[in-house]
């Protein structure tokens, strides 16, 4: 008989996925547990790496295009735009009025069907079974007007370097305010559910929490850093693609647990509401492409351009040898840097609150990976 | 064929060959042609002015050169971003300075860049952002293969996992990080997929042979 066994131990080591349906996707958490108790996490991953960096160096930059789609998919839009303005910033063009008018709408319509896939998820994780289906109702609707719009629903490649493919097509402007009336009183029927609900507010307060100095140690971002009491968003520090035209809130709280991002993200599904309504307004007929070259050579140079993805700061930084393909594009991945602070946030809390952490820090593996 | 014969007919070849040698060309010869995109034709004259990178003139880069002396090498600024070129060995004093003294408090991004044609092949670059003055800046440095960098993790911590990407990638070892391993790929697979030297279909066979149990991945 071996002198001792694990179960001599107070430690346990516990597996969590990576087929695990709380990790959203093929995340691995190793647990070191006492009892209940979570003392430190290590997280495997890489799962889904493709070598989308090694890609785009094998690339032109027009054919990278859609491969960054498929880094944050149910945010496609987002990586779109980001990608977009990087290589418009090389070229040292801008898009039209009209086209980033289109691009604003889109991405906001993006940022609350993936805040919805994220609330739907998050509040299943917890318990709650109702809201997933909610959510995906509404969400269909917004995948809807992608559809309409470029024939796809997630991996949309809706935009172009230098502005749009496509002009928007009949009832575009009509369909997306009928969203915007149909989805305020929608999410008044989530609060509903949610926010006073005594379960959910006890699964959700004091969890998690990761205060601002801590976010800013991690580089952690988005709705996260906004719940810990920071008022900052690319979208209003460095705005772009016409962002300071628009009036809207940055929704923030001073707790920073799990139950203060969910506030966060719900009010920010109201303020897309409110900027989509102001860019629909905005849109005046125009040219949507700016004047690029077929084939897109920009100048020697680097540049590092981020956008405000629904996860956080999504930047790509882009080097160019004045070829037709880029010498190299880093990506700059919100939930990749948000995840490293999972370890500080479920550290000394309970086991059953691993699944609630790991939802509220929203992350996609297909962005973590890439 | 198809490709060659469309924009022989059509009047953009004149646009299009004059944009890519000579923008301004270009520009004159688009708005001369058609009115309505017209913002669009008045802005492709304006690269070339500003296409080069100028000195980063500001008093936080008077501040730094004082501080740091020669082992500052650029300060320059490029379409509007400024970044330092420093001395390997300067990089960490600086992101320390930067964040003590001038509030540079969150540490973006850590990548680098493989030139194997210079002497000192890899460019390490550290993007930052302040907060406080709302302002980025990039310091960058040049190292040689095998050259161990200090690691940032003692000044970020953020720096933990994108050193350890940026070692998983180009084999860039840290010195002084708390837990250098692979993060993206698996523990013991052979080579470094972000070095140029890499081809795009290569791979570790030994790795995919044991693990997955096939003789090619392709």
């Amino acid at each position: 008989m071996p002198e001792s066994t694990f179960l001599d131990s107070t430690e346990l080591v516990l597996n969590m996925g990576p087929q695990h349906p709380s990790t959203h996707g093929v995340l691995r958490v190793i647990l070191k547990l006492d009892g209940e108790k979570v003392l430190g996490t290590d997280c495997v991953i890489g799962y889904l790496h493709r070598g989308v960096e090694k890609i785009a160096e094998n690339r032109t930059y027009a054919q990278f295009n859609p491969y960054v789609d498929r880094m944050d998919y149910v945010a496609a839009v987002s990586n779109g735009l980001g990608y977009c303005l990087a290589i418009e910033k090389l070229l040292n063009v801008e898009a039209p009025p009209r086209a980033q008018a289109v691009r604003v709408i889109l991405t906001e319509l993006n940022r609350v069907a993936s805040h919805l896939v994220w609330l739907g998820t998050h509040a299943l994780d917890i318990g709650a079974i109702t809201p997933v289906f909610y959510c995906f109702r509404e969400r269909e609707e917004a995948l809807k007007i992608f559809e309409n719009y470029c024939g796809a629903r997630l991996t949309t490649h809706a935009f172009r370097i230098g502005g749009l493919q496509y002009e928007t097509y009949d009832g575009f402007e009509r369909e997306v305010l009928a969203f915007c009336d149909m989805f305020l009183p929608k999410v008044d029927e989530y609060e509903e559910l949610l926010t006073n609900n005594r379960i959910w507010a006890g699964r959700l307060q004091r969890v998690g929490v990761l205060n601002a100095e801590e976010c800013k140690e991690y580089g952690v971002t988005g709705p996260v850093l906004r719940a810990a009491g920071v008022k900052w968003d690319v979208r209003k520090a460095q705005p772009y693609s016409g962002y300071e035209q628009y009036e809207f809130e940055i929704p923030t709280r001073e707790n920073g647990d799990t139950y203060d991002r969910y506030v966060v993200r719900m009010q920010e599904m109201r303020q897309s509401v409110r900027i989509m309504r102001q860019a629909v307004e905005k849109l005046a007929p125009g040219p949507i492409m700016a004047k690029v070259p077929k084939v897109i050579k920009p100048p020697v140079g680097e540049v590092y351009v981020s956008i405000e993805a629904p996860k956080g700061e999504l930047g790509y930084y882009v080097v160019s040898d004045g070829t037709t393909q880029p010498y190299r594009v880093r990506v700059r991945p919100p939930s990749f840097v948000n995840l490293q602070a999972l370890d500080r946030m479920v550290a000394g809390g309970l086991v059953a609150d691993v699944v609630a952490i790991i939802g509220t820090i929203d992350i996609v593996l297909g962005e973590v990976d890439r | 064929m198809a490709d060659e014969q469309k924009p022989a007919g059509s009047p953009s070849p004149a646009q299009q060959g004059a944009g890519g040698a000579n923008p301004k060309a270009g520009a004159a010869a688009g708005a001369a042609k058609t009115a309505p995109p017209k913002p669009a034709a008045a802005a492709p004259p304006k690269p070339p002015a500003t296409m080069a990178a100028t000195p980063w003139d500001s008093e936080l880069a008077r501040d730094l050169r004082n501080r740091f002396g020669e082992r500052i090498g650029e300060t320059s600024t490029y379409l509007g971003q400024d970044f330092l070129v420093a001395k390997p060995d300067a990089v960490i004093p600086i992101l320390e300075y930067l964040k003590l003294e001038g509030d540079f408090d969150y540490l973006v991004d850590i990548t680098a860049v493989d030139w194997p044609k210079k002497p000192e092949r890899f460019e390490l670059v550290y993007i930052l952002y302040s907060f406080a003055h709302n302002r980025r800046v990039r310091v960058k440095t040049a190292i040689a293969d095998g050259y161990r960098p200090a690691s940032a993790v003692g000044v970020h911590l953020t720096a933990n996992w994108l050193e350890r990407e940026v070692y998983d990638m180009f084999g860039i070892e840290f010195a002084g990080h708390p837990d250098l391993r692979r993060i993206l790929l698996p523990e013991d697979w052979q080579g470094f997929p972000l070095r140029k030297d890499y081809s795009i279909v290569q791979q570790d066979e030994r790795w995919v042979r044991e693990n997955l149990g096939i003789e090619s991945g392709q």
